[in-house]
């Protein structure tokens, strides 16, 4: 395979509060390759987000990156450590938007309802490259028609209040390309929208990709959508990775005990009707209250005593890419899930 | 079966008021003619995407907003149908313990400032149950219902995590006794892990208690675990209604089809050909003639730009609304591969 373009190595994003430190990221590593998708799934708490705010170097305070490595292969192959550059000097602030674009699950909260699309796209176009306004303008117009938005020319001057949710994801995604990245992440893009204009963004990011070749960091909480759209996926818990490889293994040979309860309690439409879920007993727990040892050990269904609350487990390669953090697999004479 | 709730031909139009001196303008007609059945022990399901009238439809039941028109049937324990539609305020306040709603937001649905044990208690309070002994024991027979800890009556509801206080919201609901509960998206705030332990509990209630379910919801994977039939409303009304297995085996609406198959199915192996629907959800202020679905159906014909196409029955307990329900052979959730 070709050079990763994005490599995360043994991330730490911890946040400093009053009532202690919560550790969001905790070690956390994977590569991105061009024209593949990485998809970073888990629930709330779980770091999926603070990972990719991370790498775009936006972790608000009380929160940093305390250790690790973010390594970017930039366009005439040099490579960039994002974690060395100051979060907000010029070069970070080239990058972000810039080669890795964003975009986010609120779209009504990332525009600004002040300035009407048009304006919004000419900025970040003219941000990022030499264009005149009459140039950025023609470009905006542009990038409204490739993420098939009707009536490009006359859609340019409205304001996001006047578009509908799906127009307006849209938009951010147009917003997202307007500097041609080469890294595309979004962080649960389609969470806040109707299942059939779901079906159309997603549909999108696919072609989008396809075309230009994007590598795609998705973030969502939503196994279907990581089924439908990744090539390689991170599962992570409290903010660990517990388990990442191809998705075909995830989905159909899950090793980590959470991804395999996970993806028994999720509900489907292909279950027969009122078929009793799965589930996983207890809930997440509080960040502060983080269990000691393996964190899922207290709603593990094939927990070790004396082992998993003890302590961390390491990382095992299991199959081809396939790798997971999980006693069992180390432990001698665990007994393995059928 | 004893029928709990039977809707009949249910309108709600909202004004839309213009200018300095606020004429009526036009009206959103957000319910529009929707007729549904309830037994006790059934669950039906309300689905469809934003601003289609499922919740609307819902808050008219409740009586939180006054119908437009149309009737609402309810048989409650003295076993007399009472239509609900026409009540007054104060006509309703017998009739409103019986029914309850579970709400989406566990976190704002539920006040800070009062303990456990009151706000499950508050609704036996207010019902005259003043004694404060037999009150916390009821209390206490609801936590152990909705499988929570005694030692949590004293403590407030920060202290619970989505899932606990979602049981919480669930146990205030039960507390008089209702027959039919109203639940908007009960489960969609909730973590998937979390949201298998509320769902397995309301189906296990349900069979438990005989209750009846109106269960208002976008997420057709949980509306399959939880239905027994399944209502599919489209910019105000009901464009299909039909048994689960039905419903999504063997759809005969075009939307309904489209709604299937956008969803996303938890397996790589199935990445399906989806029908991806053109354009957004139709302006209810200003829906399209004849058909409402006709500018996004692929199956769409001269005719349905201008004909209303009636709810039709083509099966036992099979409703559709489409003028061409008798040609088309549609796939449903199965036939994805």
């Amino acid at each position: 395979m070709a050079e990763p373009i994005l490599q995360v190595r043994n991330l730490h994003t911890h946040f400093f509060a009053d009532e202690g430190v919560v550790r969001a990221v905790d070690d956390t590593s994977f590569d991105l390759f061009a024209g593949r998708t990485l998809g970073i799934v888990g629930e709330s708490g779980c770091g999926k987000s603070v990972t990719a705010r991370s790498i775009l170097r936006i972790v608000e305070r009380p929160g940093r990156i305390v250790s690790g490595e973010i390594l970017l292969r930039r366009a005439d192959g040099s490579v960039t450590d994002l974690v060395k550059l100051p979060s907000d000097g010029l070069e970070m602030r080239a990058i972000r938007g810039g080669e890795i674009g964003l975009v986010f699950q609120e779209p009504m909260s990332s525009l600004s309802s002040f300035h009407s699309i048009g304006n919004q796209l000419i900025e970040a176009i003219r941000l990022h490259s030499s264009l005149s306004k009459r140039a950025a303008r023609t470009r905006a117009i542009e990038l409204l028609a490739l993420v098939g938005i009707p009536r490009p020319s006359q859609r340019v001057d409205a304001y996001s209040f006047e578009l509908s949710g799906g127009l307006r994801q849209r938009v951010m995604i147009a917003l997202a390309l307007a500097a041609e990245p080469r890294v595309l992440i979004a962080d649960e893009p389609t969470t806040a929208l109707d299942v059939t204009t779901q079906a159309q963004i997603l549909e999108l990011i696919r072609r989008l990709q396809q075309e230009r070749a994007l590598a795609v960091i998705l973030i969502t909480h939503d196994m279907g959508v990581i089924a439908e759209m990744a090539d390689d996926v991170v599962v992570m818990y409290l903010g660990h990775e517990v388990e990442k490889g191809p998705v075909d293994a995830i989905f159909h040979a899950p090793r980590h005990p959470y991804t395999r309860s996970l993806l028994r309690s999720i509900p489907s439409v292909l279950a027969a009707p009122r078929a009793r879920l799965a589930t996983i007993s207890g809930s997440i727990p509080h960040p502060f209250a983080r269990p000691p040892g393996c964190p899922f050990h207290p709603r593990c269904p094939d927990h070790i005593r004396g082992v998993c609350e003890q302590s961390f487990p390491a990382e095992i390669v299991i199959g081809e890419d396939h790798v997971t953090a999980c006693h069992l697999y180390t432990t001698v004479g665990a007994r393995l899930p059928a | 079966m004893t029928q709990v709730l039977e809707v009949r031909s249910l309108r709600k139009h909202f004004p839309l008021r213009r200018g300095l001196l606020g004429r009526v303008a036009a009206h959103v007609k957000a319910v529009d003619d929707v007729s549904f059945t309830i037994a006790r022990g059934e669950t039906l399901s309300l689905v469809g995407e934003s601003g289609c009238g499922k919740t609307t439809t819902s808050r008219c039941i409740l009586r939180a907003i006054t119908p437009t028109s149309g009737e609402i049937r309810f048989r409650g324990e003295s076993g007399q149908e009472i239509d609900v539609a026409g009540l007054s305020r104060k006509q309703l306040r017998p009739l409103r313990r019986q029914m309850q709603m579970i709400f989406q937001d566990p976190f704002s649905s539920l006040n800070p400032r009062m303990t456990i044990a009151e706000i499950i208690g508050e609704p036996l309070l207010v019902n005259g149950m003043t004694d404060t002994a037999t009150r916390n024991q009821r209390v206490a027979e609801l936590l152990e219902l909705v499988q929570l800890p005694h030692a949590y009556l004293n403590r407030f509801p920060h202290a619970f995590s989505g899932g606990q206080r979602q049981r919480i919201g669930i146990a205030r609901a039960l507390a008089l006794h209702p027959s039919l509960i109203v639940a908007d998206e009960p489960v969609s705030a909730l973590d998937v892990s979390v949201q298998a332990q509320i769902v397995n509990l309301m189906l296990d209630l349900q069979d438990r208690l005989g209750l009846a379910y109106l269960f208002v919801a976008h997420d057709l994977s949980v509306v399959k675990h939880v239905s027994h039939r399944v209502a599919v409303m489209y910019v105000g009304r009901i464009v299909e209604i039909a048994p689960t297995a039905s419903l999504f085996d063997t759809p005969r609406h075009p939307y309904t089809e489209a709604l299937l198959s956008a969803v996303p199915v938890p397996d790589p192996r199935r990445r399906a050909q989806r029908i991806v629907l053109e354009g957004d959800v139709a302006d209810p202020t200003h829906p399209p003639t004849g058909c409402h679905f006709h500018p996004r159906c692929r199956y769409a014909e001269d005719r349905c730009r201008i004909e209303t196409p009636e709810l039709v029955e083509v099966a036992p307990n099979h409703a559709v609304r489409c003028l061409r329900v008798r040609e088309l052979f549609l796939s449903g959730v199965a036939a994805q591969a």
